[in-house]
């Protein structure tokens, strides 16, 4: 059983600009078709293919209608997967001020580092909702370029957490 | 099942599904009739059952009011808020146990058992007397034998309290066909689908649980957005802060030591739970003991008692601003906000709630019976009685698995909406590694020490190969219960993997079935006496179809001698009907069944040709 296609399972083209209010109906309307409830008096076999299918929904929901998890899963289709723990060379200098502010330990220092990151990751957002279009277009360099800016809002992601833990 | 039978439910072999409201003081069944959910009273006519087990010195099981007068006459042999211990294990429970007068048998450990007299039971028999008696009760409301039943439990249960529960079930001979968050529930009975679309709070805070979950309402979907809560959070608490306050004045004023009273202590907390309901309603109160022609009293002010209690409905405040958060909603954007559970009667929770959503609460249904309620509508949704509504709920807590390192890898999220599952590919490490432990663990934290353990997984049999090259496929998947089921495959060879599970807490499936054939053993009594019921009750329903049939044109039908059959078949079943021996009632149903048969048929001839007269009109 090869895992079924999450946008194929909706009857969507793999796009990512995707009308979320278009999903969430068509969420509804599976559930009440595939829900666990609607064949509890059906024989064991059909309950058990209606759980996966639930299952698989819900996983399917829960996937598309995020934008970033939704992206992630459109390149994992391409072949793309994430590059974990893979530091983006552009971040480095703002990593080396992160941990001299660290050793110091200078709470005006810290903050910036904190709010500075934080503007990161909204500029990584940016850059990838702008580039939804070019990728459902077909524009063939899109993938890659998304790529990178997944890889680069993962580690400034990391880097949040740690400096919120500070 | 009779031909008659069958014609007169309209060929459906359905029996009643009940609703099951399993309370940590009381509990309910309540089953879903014409005009909607109704709640099914106890053999005294009382609508709650108060969850109290009584075992007296010959064996016998009291459960409901007559059990909570024991915790005051034979305090040893009484055993109450046993919700609070289920799918838990000895380490966990170190503060109930200074609170509670629970009698752990030193034999516990990842399972607890309980002293009740000369034998030791876990909390899912306990808890399965309190379902076998309101199976009892729902059987002879409703003159018919009752398997089924949606039993609910905490929106903020884990995997294990979660399968102590359904446990519970399979011991009390009752297919547990749908473990139904609490919260989630109330939002059923509460009929807010009315309202096409919303965003719903439900702040659930009972005997010792308390909830909170926020739904969005969409034509009759009632999807759970976000639920939080405590599980150890709950009217119990309350009473606890005033009963160790009365404990205290009566040590000083009567210079005893009451605590190793266990009479006295159940006598004083029933008379520190009626000051606080009393409070609820009147600006102050007195707790008032009369114990052996010595008595004590004591005032208290709604000021007083709200001070004593502020931080205990505090704790409450926290999950819910959680839940707010990961609902994604801001407190503006909740339409309404519905109270469930006895605890919040009282005026200071009512506050609170409140002030944090900036809504006047819903209150219109008795918050002890909602619950209840709404697993009637639940299992109507499950029988097809209840067709315009859907519950899509969430799992209350993210799901791991343990890495090097003990950390914990995230694979579920909370709030997922369940079914929910994920899957992972796992390897060896050594050449020729046969086995794979997969510990895998429920919580929010990043290490293993903080998160709960559920159970360790062992795949076994792996092909010895070098290491790496297996590829073991493990799918984790979470079902409409909220509970955790765990499959492998070998990628190579797509054959099933063996696995072994290995539950932290909480009894493994053997156990279980033990209990089951011990809970026959111990009362072949008990099963006898419930065959002779089943049987009778089997007994009613024939005898009333007759009756209906007698009046049917198709009676006419029969010739003198099959009427005459049917009258002796019919006779010697009364006569035998208050007979102990069962055998010999189904012996007689099954006579009478026969010498029907032809009636049945032509009746069914008759309804068949009527509705198709109906349609080529």
């Amino acid at each position: 059983m090869s895992a079924p296609d999450y946008f194929e399972f909706f009857g969507l083209e793999p796009k990512l600009a995707l009308d979320l209010a278009d999903l969430e109906q068509r969420f509804y309307r599976l559930s009440r078709e595939l829900h666990p409830d609607r064949v509890q008096r059906l024989p064991p076999a059909s309950r058990q293919r209606s759980l996966d299918q639930s299952a698989l929904l819900n996983d399917a929901y829960r996937t598309l209608r995020d934008p970033v998890a939704r992206t992630e899963y459109a390149l994992k289709r391409l072949g793309l997967a994430a590059d974990p723990n893979h530091a983006p060379p552009e971040l480095l200098e703002e990593v080396f001020a992160w941990n001299e502010a660290l050793e110091v330990r200078d709470p005006a220092q810290l903050e910036a580092g904190r709010s500075r990151f934080a503007a990161l990751r909204d500029q990584a957002d940016a850059e990838l909702h702008s580039l939804f279009g070019p990728f459902d277009d077909g524009d063939p360099t899109a993938p890659a370029r998304i790529r990178a800016v997944l890889n680069r809002r993962r580690y400034i992601l990391n880097l949040l957490q740690t400096a919120a833990h500070v | 099942m009779s031909d008659l039978l069958q014609i007169d439910f309209g060929q459906r072999e359905q029996s009643p599904v009940i609703g099951i409201d399993l309370g940590t003081t009381n509990s309910l069944a309540a089953f879903l009739d014409l005009t909607g959910p109704v709640v099914i009273p106890g053999e005294d006519g009382e609508r709650l059952v108060p969850s109290v087990v009584y075992r007296s010195p010959e064996g016998e099981i009291v459960v409901g009011n007559a059990a909570r007068r024991m915790l005051i006459d034979d305090p040893s042999r009484t055993v109450y808020s046993v919700k609070r211990l289920m799918g838990r294990g000895v380490a966990d429970i170190a503060d109930e146990r200074k609170l509670f007068p629970f009698r752990i048998a030193p034999e516990s450990d990842a399972v607890i058992r309980l002293d009740l007299g000369d034998r030791t039971f876990t909390p899912p028999q306990i808890s399965a007397f309190i379902l076998i008696q309101l199976k009892k009760n729902a059987e002879a409301y409703l003159h018919q034998a009752v398997t089924q039943a949606v039993i609910t439990v905490p929106a903020y249960f884990n995997d294990a309290q979660r399968q102590a529960t359904k446990d519970a079930g399979r011991i009390a001979g009752l297919e547990v066909l749908r473990l139904v968050n609490e919260p989630t529930a109330a939002s059923l009975a509460y009929g807010l689908d009315k309202r096409s679309s919303g965003i719903v709070a439900v702040y659930d805070l009972g005997g010792g649980t308390f909830d909170i979950s926020i739904l969005k309402l969409h034509e009759g979907i009632f999807e759970v957005l976000a639920t939080n809560g405590d599980t150890h959070l709950g009217g119990d608490d309350i009473d606890n802060r005033l009963l160790r306050i009365a404990l205290e004045d009566v040590a000083t004023e009567w210079g005893i030591d009451p605590s190793n009273d266990g009479s006295l202590v159940q006598t004083l907390r029933r008379a520190v739970i009626d000051a606080k309901e009393r409070l609820s309603f009147a600006p102050r109160a007195a707790i008032d003991l009369a114990w052996q022609a010595r008595k004590y009293q004591r005032e208290i002010t709604r000021d007083q008692f709200e001070a004593l209690i502020r931080d205990i409905v505090d704790r409450t405040l926290g999950p819910c601003r959680n839940c707010i958060e990961d609902a994604g909603v801001t407190p503006e954007q909740i339409d309404e906000v519905v109270l469930v559970g006895g605890s919040t009667r009282i005026p200071l929770v009512r506050q609170a709630v409140e002030t944090l959503f900036r809504a006047r609460p819903h209150t219109d249904l008795n918050p002890d019976e909602v619950v209840a309620l709404g697993a009637a509508v639940q299992a109507g949704i499950l029988t097809g009685a209840v067709d315009d509504k859907l519950l899509l709920d969430v799992t209350p807590l993210s799901l791991g698995i343990e890495m090097m390192g003990g950390v914990v890898s995230k694979l579920i999220h909370r709030n997922s909406t369940i079914p929910a599952s994920a899957t992972e590919v796992f390897t060896t490490a050594v050449d020729g590694q046969k086995n794979v432990l997969i510990h895998v663990l429920q919580g929010e934290r990043e290490l293993v020490k903080d998160c709960r353990s559920l159970a360790r997984f062992d795949l076994k049999d792996i092909d010895p190969l070098p290491a790496g090259a297996p590829r073991i496929e493990v799918r984790f998947l979470i079902d409409a219960n909220g509970i955790l089921s765990v499959t492998a495959r070998d990628q190579r060879t797509a054959k099933e993997q063996s696995i072994e599970v290995k539950p932290s807490y909480g009894l493994t499936d053997n156990q279980v079935e033990a209990m089951i054939q011990e809970s026959f053993a111990h009362a072949a009594e008990d099963l006898r006496e419930r065959q002779v019921r089943e049987a009778r009750l089997e007994a009613d329903q024939i005898l009333a179809a007759v009756e209906k049939a007698r009046a049917n044109p198709a009676w006419d039908e029969m010739t003198a001698t099959e009427q005459a059959l049917i009258e002796r078949a019919l006779n010697q079943l009364l006569t035998v009907y208050h007979s102990e021996d069962h055998d010999l009632i189904r012996a007689h149903i099954e006579l009478l069944n026969q010498t029907t048969a032809r009636l049945a048929e032509v009746m069914m001839d008759a309804a068949v040709r009527t509705a198709l007269k109906g349609k080529t009109l």
